[in-house]
């Protein structure tokens, strides 16, 4: 049984125009003129519960709007949305009681006051039981390490400590869904993975459905099963990432070190694509010939000291991707 | 509705100890306030010094009704500073995350700050209150002091609706609007004097249309026994606080419609 069902949603907005100048803004007082725009264009998906899903497009595909709807915080024009058996803007306030929502870009902490406080507060917004609360305070503190940070006003904690006790406060009331939207956003490298390792572990033990809107593919391939693309808002894609990759022939590519510089021989199936110094990069097609054959044919006509092959990163994927379904 | 209060409660002293945070800027913009707020009083008391009275008015009956309007709107100023700053949530985001709480968003709005140094109003009320009723030699018999609570209340409630009412079109409307403004501010200048020294349209203006003058000046003068000049009959002037309430109630409907129309434009 789906956890949430969205079925054909359909969203317009209506964006006014003005025209530049002082002349314009006054012909723009008189009468404005509105141009109207397809955000969601037919969007359908179910979503298992525990399912950790990736849902990426470019800017102003239609990605913020899908979550605002399924937040209950935008009224499709068109379509069905049903999440535990709720109709999200219908039911605002008891859907919103399953939902943890955390933005990379602005906290819901109280700035000003001491991480704990705004814990507490939240604790009363969302009624969670006492025991239930020290419950959750006491996990989060031992596998998040923030405990430094609890006495901290939040505008003193560092991006990471931030999120992490960003994190934790959507997570108090035991949320059946977690909404993510660009959560490491300018996160240094420890941080993010530490992030990601925090949700996925959340995911795994308590069995909270994540939706992770982001452009850091990165993300996308570290911690999730299935992966949504989106763009002018129709669903181009909805499935895991290996089918992605199989989907989209792509080339793969072998590095090599090589025992001396000079030039090496290469199967005729594969081409040389670069060489700097003792290293060398040949790009192949698996349809054409596999990396083992590929690997064998080199290592029987060359001295090698390593190597290794390389997948091209998801991102290039899905910049193909795009291309290839002729976006606008 | 008990746990709501609650809720609110707590946001409201978690306001307070954010302020604290910043204590010597508050402490100044708290005397700043102060100055002004008295300077505004001590020109009325120049002005009886100069002329005696207003009208069959003396300078502790003005002082009487002064202190009630002051009061009422130092409360609801103090506590509506989160519908001031709501414009600018929904130009930022921020009123969504208000949305994808369990409470309802007025509340929120409400909670979102308690103003201290807005506080600063009341002293100057409070002060011209007990002046009053030193001077006019009340007694403040249970009914009595039951209506000045009553007439305070459905002031702030009053003040608290127009500030709501402004609100709320900031969901139609990105323009400031500077109009209800003039009315608000220029509500409390001219309801703190009794409003029998203004031409009729006027004072009918902010007896009936906004009714700022029925929740203060009424009660008042049932407090201090003083008959109307307008002639209102005495269990009017009793029941006239109450109007105040139900235009908040209107007025937090008004606002519902107005977060509806929010959810579907989502802008």
């Amino acid at each position: 049984m789906p956890q949430i069902i969205v079925e054909n949603l359909v969203k317009h907005f209506r964006v006014s125009q003005r025209d530049t100048g002082v002349l314009g803004a006054l012909r723009g007082l008189a009468h404005r003129r509105y141009e109207t725009v397809k955000a969601l264009d037919g969007v359908t998906f179910e979503i298992g519960p525990g399912e950790l899903l990736g849902y990426v497009g470019p800017n102003g595909a239609g990605k913020s709007t899908t979550v605002k709807v399924m937040s209950g915080i935008l009224v499709p024009d068109y379509g069905r949305c049903e999440i535990l058996g709720l109709v999200p803007w219908k039911d605002r306030s008891r859907h919103v009681r399953h939902l943890g929502v955390v933005f990379g870009q602005r906290t819901q902490l109280w700035w000003d006051l001491p991480v704990i406080e705004s814990f507490d507060l939240l604790r009363d917004i969302y009624r969670v039981p006492r025991h239930e609360y020290v419950k959750n305070l006491d996990e989060f503190v031992a596998v998040m390490d923030i405990e430094s940070c609890l006495d901290t006003p939040v505008r003193q904690l560092s991006l990471g400590q931030r999120m992490r006790c960003d994190l934790a406060g959507a997570l108090l009331h035991s949320p059946k869904l977690l909404f993510l939207d660009e959560p490491t956003i300018g996160m240094d490298a420890v941080s993010k993975v530490a992030f990601r390792q925090f949700i996925k572990r959340f995911n795994r033990e308590r069995e909270t459905t994540v939706i992770l809107t982001t452009h850091d593919m990165n993300d996308i391939e570290a911690i999730c099963d299935r992966l949504m693309i989106i763009n002018s808002g129709k669903l181009l894609y909805d499935g895991g990432l290996d089918a992605l990759r199989q989907q989209m022939s792509f080339e793969r590519s072998l590095v090599v070190e090589m025992t001396d510089a000079g030039s090496p021989q290469v199967h005729p199936a594969a081409q040389l694509a670069m060489m700097n110094g003792r290293r060398v990069h040949i790009r192949f097609d698996p349809k054409q010939i596999s990396a083992a054959a590929l690997i064998s044919d080199f290592t029987a006509h060359n001295d090698v000291d390593d190597l290794f092959v390389e997948d091209p990163p998801i991102e290039e994927i899905i910049a193909r991707f795009y291309e290839g379904n002729d976006v606008g | 509705m008990v746990d709501s209060l609650y809720v609110y409660g707590r946001f409201l002293t978690v306001s307070v100890r954010a302020q604290m945070q910043y204590r010597a800027s508050f402490l100044m913009q708290l005397g700043g306030r102060l100055i002004v707020t008295a300077g505004e009083f001590a020109a009325i008391l120049i002005l009886f010094d100069r002329f005696g009275s207003l009208l069959e008015w003396n300078v502790y009956q003005v002082a009487f009704i002064y202190g009630i309007v002051n009061v009422s709107f130092a409360v609801a100023d103090a506590l509506t500073t989160g519908f001031d700053l709501f414009g600018d949530m929904v130009k930022t985001g921020d009123f969504d995350r208000l949305l994808l709480r369990p409470r309802s968003t007025a509340l929120q709005l409400a909670g979102q700050e308690l103003t201290l140094r807005r506080i600063s109003r009341l002293t100057p009320g409070i002060v011209a209150l007990i002046w009053a009723s030193t001077g006019l030699d009340l007694h403040w018999t249970i009914p009595n002091a039951a209506l000045l609570v009553a007439s305070v209340i459905g002031g702030a409630s009053l003040f608290a609706s127009l500030i709501v009412f402004q609100a709320t079109l900031a969901f139609w409307t990105t323009e400031t609007l500077e109009m209800m403004n003039t009315v608000t501010y220029g509500g409390v200048e001219t309801t703190q004097y009794p409003i029998n020294i203004y031409r009729p349209w006027f004072r009918n203006f902010f007896t009936f249309g906004i009714p700022l003058a029925t929740v203060s000046y009424f009660p008042a003068l049932a407090i201090m026994g003083v008959p109307d000049p307008l002639g209102t009959p005495i269990w009017f002037q009793y029941i006239a606080p109450v109007i105040g309430v139900g235009v908040l109630v209107v007025s937090l409907q008004v606002w519902r419609i107005g977060v509806r129309h929010y959810l579907s434009t989502g802008s």
